[in-house]
C-alpha cells in the first residue's frame, strides 16, 4: 500500500522533534492495514499535535483546543465505516478533560494518540497537565505546585477497553498503533516523547530516559479486561432500531359546544405531587374537544414533591396572544403552597371570579364568589383532588362541560387510569357556594 | 379543523426531524431540555442519532462532526450553556458548518434563573463569537413560528453554510398551545449543495458569483479538509493577506447580502398612526393585543414584528417605518435591539420599553407606553 503522507505538505516539526517520528510511524500503521485516505478522517485540535492533519492524505477535521474528541464522535457516529484517528497533545488532555472521560465511559470506535511531550510546546513551553513538578517550564514555579496527570491511569479508571503507554523511540509504534486502531472500541495510546524546541532545551530528556520512567509505572499495554465491553457506535444502532416510532401529535376536531363564547381564563393553584400539570393538561384538551384555542403555562420549582405547583390555562374561542393572566375567571384553590405563591391575584378578583376551593385550603379575602368542596371530606387522596376539580368545574358549567371532560380524559388516559379518572370526575360532589 | 396541544419545544423538534434533520445532541438544562426528550422520542427510531453530551461544548462538537459528515444537525441549550458554546459557534462561522443553535432564552445574567423567560441573548447570539462575522437569527413569537422557522433555519444553514440560531424564550418553549397542524407553513426542504462533477475539489472554492462553497461530506470519496485555522480555499492554514481578506469578505457578504432575501417580518400597518410598535419574540402577542386595545378606544398604532433579527432586516424595518415619526422598541431585556433600530433611523423619535423582571410584558403596559411614552 502507499505511503498516506502528503508529499506537498512535508512535516514542519522542529529538528529532532518526537511527533516527525510519530508522523512517519503512523503513515506506516495506515500502510499495514491496506488503509485509503477515503478510509480515514484525521482529527486533531490545537498545538504541535494539531498540525498532523495537514500532513496526510486523508479526511481531515482540525478544530479547537481540546475538542477534537467531540468532533471525532459526531464524525464517527454519521459514518461508522470510516477508521477515525485523533490526535492531541498533553495540553488537550487538560483543557479538554471531560471529553476525554466521556469518551472513555462511552467506548465509541476512536483511536487516540496523545502526543506527550510534557509541555506547551507552540506556546513558550508553559507547563501542561503532564509536566514534571521538577521540571523547568515557562511557568515559572507552578508546575511545582501541581501534580502531573497519569493519562493512562485515568483512561483505565474512566472505562477505556484499551489503553498503551509508549515510548515514541520504541521500535514497534507502528504495530502498536495498528493494534490500537484494529481495537474495536476506544483506543488510546499514551506516547512519551521529546519536544526539542522548548523541554528539553531546559530539561535532560533522553529516549533512555523516557524508557527509565516508563518502566517505573505499571504498564498499560493494550485491552483493559475489566473494561471490555460492546462498542457504543454499534449498540446504539441496535437499540435505535428496537424503539417505537414516535407517534404524531394527536389533533382534535371539535365535537363539543364550548360552554362560553367568552375567553376563559383559570389558574389552578396547588402543592407538588397534586398533578395540577396533568390537570391543566385535561382541561386545555377539554378546550379542544369543544374547538377553543387553549395555552397552558405552568410555575413549579425546582425540586419535585415540595413546594408550590401552579397552572395557568385560557381557553378562548379567538386566537391567544398574551399568555398572561392577571384576572382569572376561575382560580381553583387546592393546596396552600400555591395559594401562597400568588397571594395577589386574589387581590385583582372581580365579583364574576369563581374561587373552587378546596376544604381546608385558606384563600385571602377577595371579591370572587367563593365554591367550596370538601374532596378530603369525600375520601379522595390528594393526588386526585385536581383531577376532581375538573370534574367540579363541569358539573357547574364553568369553563368545560362534562362532555368535554370525558372526552380530554379519553385523549390523554388509558385502560385503568382512564376508568379511575371518569370514576372520579362522575362521582365527586360538587360541593356548595359560600 | 383539528387542533393538537404542543409547546414551542416540541414543535421546534417536529420541525426540525421534518426539515431533515437527522443528528441531535443536547445537554440538559432548563428550559431547553425538552427539545431533547423529542429528539430522543422522534430520531432513533428514524435510524437518526440523538446524544446526550457531556456537556455544551461536546454535544455543538458532535453536531459539527455529523455536519461535516453530511447530516443535518442542531443542538439546543439555554444561555450558560449557548456561553459555552461560543467557541464552537465561532469554528462554525469561520469554517462555514451548516449547524442550526437553538437558544432558549432564560433570565440572565449567568445561571440567572432557569425557569423564567427573557430575551437577553440577542446581541451576545450575534456578537457571541470571535472574529465577529455575521450569523443568522430568527426569533419565533408562537408555537406555529418555532415549527417554521426551524423548517427555515435548517434551509437557511445549508443554503448559506452558517451557524442558523433559533432564538426561542422560555415562554413560548415551555408553554403548551393550541396548534392546527393542517395549517403550519412548510417551506420545501433544501440541502446543502454539491460541486459540479467532474472537477478537482477545493473545500472552500467558490465558483462565479456564488458566495457559498459547494459542500462534499467528510467520509465520501473525495478527500474533504475542514480546519478553524485562517485558510484558503484548499483548506490548508495561510497566512497570505490577499486569500484571508478575500475569504472573511466572502464570509460577511454571504449573510449581509443576503438581508433582504432573510428578511421575515410581519407588519401590521394601522390607518392614521403616528406610533410604529417595533418588537419581537413572545412579546410581539402582547404589542398584538395592545394595538387591538388601543384600536377600541380609537387609537391607532402600527406593529412591525420581527421574525429574523440577525442580519437586520433593515430595508424591511425602514419600509414599515414609512413617515411615522414614533417609534416604540418592546423588548424583554433592558434594551438590546434597539441600538439597531436606532442606528438605521436617524432623525426619528425612537423610545424604548424593556422589562426584565421574569415576567412577561403585559398588553396594558404597552398600550401605556404608546399612549404616555
Amino acid at each position: 500500500m502507499d505511503s498516506l503522507l502528503n508529499a506537498a505538505r512535508p512535516p514542519v516539526f522542529c529538528p529532532g522533534c518526537s511527533h516527525e517520528r510519530i508522523t512517519q510511524t503512523l503513515d506506516k500503521a495506515f500502510q499495514s492495514m491496506q488503509l485509503s485516505g477515503e478510509h480515514i478522517a484525521m482529527v486533531s485540535d490545537i498545538g504541535c499535535s494539531g498540525l498532523f492533519d495537514t500532513f496526510f492524505h486523508t479526511h481531515a477535521l482540525h478544530g479547537l483546543h481540546g475538542r477534537a474528541l467531540t468532533y471525532a464522535a459526531g464524525i464517527k457516529l454519521a459514518r461508522p465505516e470510516l477508521t477515525v484517528v485523533v490526535t492531541m497533545g498533553d495540553g488537550g488532555q487538560g483543557i479538554g478533560g471531560a471529553h476525554l472521560l466521556a469518551a472513555c465511559r462511552r467506548n465509541l470506535d476512536l483511536t487516540l494518540l496523545v502526543l506527550n511531550n510534557f509541555n506547551f510546546g507552540m506556546t513558550g513551553g508553559q507547563y501542561s497537565a503532564t509536566t514534571p513538578p521538577d521540571a523547568e517550564v515557562g511557568s515559572g514555579f507552578l508546575n511545582r505546585l501541581e501534580r502531573p496527570l497519569d493519562i493512562c491511569g485515568v483512561a483505565r479508571a474512566a472505562g477505556a477497553p484499551y489503553v498503551v503507554r509508549c515510548s515514541a523511540y520504541r521500535s514497534d509504534v507502528a504495530d502498536v498503533i495498528r493494534k490500537a486502531i484494529e481495537f474495536k472500541g476506544f483506543s488510546l495510546v499514551d506516547i512519551w516523547g521529546i519536544c526539542p524546541g522548548r523541554f528539553s532545551k531546559r530539561n535532560r530528556l533522553t529516549p533512555k530516559a523516557i524508557d527509565d520512567a516508563l518502566a517505573r509505572l505499571a504498564p498499560a499495554d493494550g485491552t483493559v479486561p475489566e473494561n471490555q465491553r460492546r462498542e457504543f457506535g454499534d449498540h446504539y444502532r441496535e437499540m435505535a432500531a428496537a424503539q417505537k416510532p414516535a407517534p404524531p401529535p394527536q389533533a382534535f376536531a371539535a365535537r363539543f359546544t364550548p360552554v362560553s363564547s367568552d375567553r376563559q381564563e383559570v389558574i389552578m393553584l396547588g402543592s407538588a405531587g397534586q398533578r395540577i400539570i396533568t390537570a391543566g393538561e385535561i382541561l386545555c384538551l377539554a378546550g379542544l374537544h369543544a374547538g377553543l384555542n387553549v395555552t397552558q403555562k405552568n410555575d413549579y420549582d425546582i425540586t419535585v414533591l415540595r413546594g408550590p405547583s401552579i397552572s395557568e390555562m385560557i381557553l378562548s374561542p379567538q386566537e391567544i396572544d398574551y399568555t398572561g393572566i392577571d384576572r382569572p375567571s376561575v382560580v381553583v384553590a387546592l393546596g396552600p403552597e400555591g395559594v401562597a405563591r400568588r397571594k395577589k391575584v386574589f387581590g385583582s378578583l372581580d365579583e364574576t371570579c369563581t374561587i373552587i376551593q378546596a376544604t381546608g385550603v385558606d384563600v385571602p379575602p377577595g371579591r370572587g364568589r367563593i365554591h367550596r368542596v370538601d374532596l378530603k371530606g369525600q375520601g379522595l387522596k390528594g393526588t386526585d383532588w385536581a383531577l376532581a376539580s375538573l370534574g367540579v368545574l363541569s358539573k357547574l358549567g364553568e369553563v368545560i362541560g362534562p362532555e368535554m371532560l370525558e372526552a380530554a380524559l379519553a385523549a390523554r388516559l388509558r385502560g385503568d387510569a382512564l376508568a379511575g379518572a371518569l370514576e372520579i370526575v362522575r362521582r365527586v360532589e360538587p360541593g356548595e357556594w359560600v | 379543523m383539528a387542533l393538537a396541544l404542543m409547546e414551542g419545544n416540541e414543535a421546534i423538534a417536529r420541525g426540525a426531524v421534518a426539515a431533515g434533520c437527522r443528528f441531535f445532541a443536547g445537554y440538559p438544562i432548563t428550559p431547553a431540555t425538552t427539545i431533547l426528550n423529542h429528539m430522543l422520542a422522534m430520531l432513533p427510531p428514524l435510524g437518526g442519532i440523538c446524544m446526550q453530551g457531556e456537556d455544551e461544548i461536546a454535544s455543538i462538537g458532535f453536531c459539527l462532526g455529523a455536519s461535516m459528515a453530511g447530516m443535518k444537525a442542531m443542538t439546543a441549550t439555554s444561555g450558560p450553556g449557548i456561553s459555552l458554546c461560543s467557541e464552537q459557534i465561532s469554528f462554525a462561522i469561520g469554517s462555514e458548518i451548516p449547524i442550526v443553535i437553538v437558544d432558549i432564552q432564560r433570565l440572565g445574567p449567568s445561571t440567572g434563573s432557569a425557569t423564567r423567560g427573557a430575551d437577553g441573548d440577542v446581541q451576545f447570539l450575534q456578537w457571541g463569537n470571535s472574529g465577529g462575522l455575521p450569523v443568522i437569527v430568527l426569533a419565533p413569537a408562537d408555537v406555529k413560528d418555532c415549527y417554521t422557522l426551524t423548517r427555515h433555519a435548517f434551509n437557511l444553514a445549508e443554503q448559506h453554510r452558517c451557524p442558523v440560531f433559533v432564538a426561542s424564550n422560555k415562554e413560548i418553549a415551555m408553554t403548551r398551545a393550541s396548534v392546527d397542524l393542517e395549517l403550519l407553513p412548510a417551506p420545501a426542504v433544501i440541502d446543502r449543495a454539491a460541486p459540479p462533477p467532474g472537477q478537482p475539489f477545493l473545500p472552500f472554492q467558490t465558483g462565479g458569483s456564488e458566495d457559498v462553497p459547494a459542500f462534499l461530506p467528510i467520509g465520501g470519496r473525495t478527500l474533504v479538509r475542514q480546519t478553524s485555522s485562517t485558510h484558503g480555499s484548499d483548506g490548508y492554514i495561510t497566512t497570505d493577506p490577499a486569500q484571508i481578506a478575500r475569504m472573511l469578505a466572502r464570509m460577511q457578504a454571504k449573510v449581509n447580502a443576503a438581508a433582504d432575501r432573510l428578511a421575515l417580518c410581519e407588519h401590521s400597518p394601522a390607518d392614521g398612526a403616528d406610533t410604529l410598535i417595533i418588537t419581537y419574540g413572545v412579546t410581539a402577542r402582547a404589542a398584538a393585543a395592545a394595538v387591538r386595545e388601543l384600536h377600541r378606544s380609537g387609537k391607532q398604532a402600527s406593529l412591525l414584528v420581527l421574525k429574523t433579527l440577525w442580519p437586520v432586516p433593515a430595508t424591511a424595518i425602514r419600509r414599515a417605518v414609512g413617515d411615522i415619526r414614533r417609534i416604540l422598541v418592546v423588548e424583554m431585556n433592558l434594551g438590546q435591539y434597539v441600538r439597531e433600530i436606532e442606528r438605521l433611523l436617524p432623525g426619528k423619535t425612537v423610545s424604548f420599553y424593556g422589562q426584565m423582571d421574569g415576567r412577561l410584558i403585559a398588553p396594558e403596559t404597552i398600550t401605556e407606553a404608546v399612549i404616555h411614552g
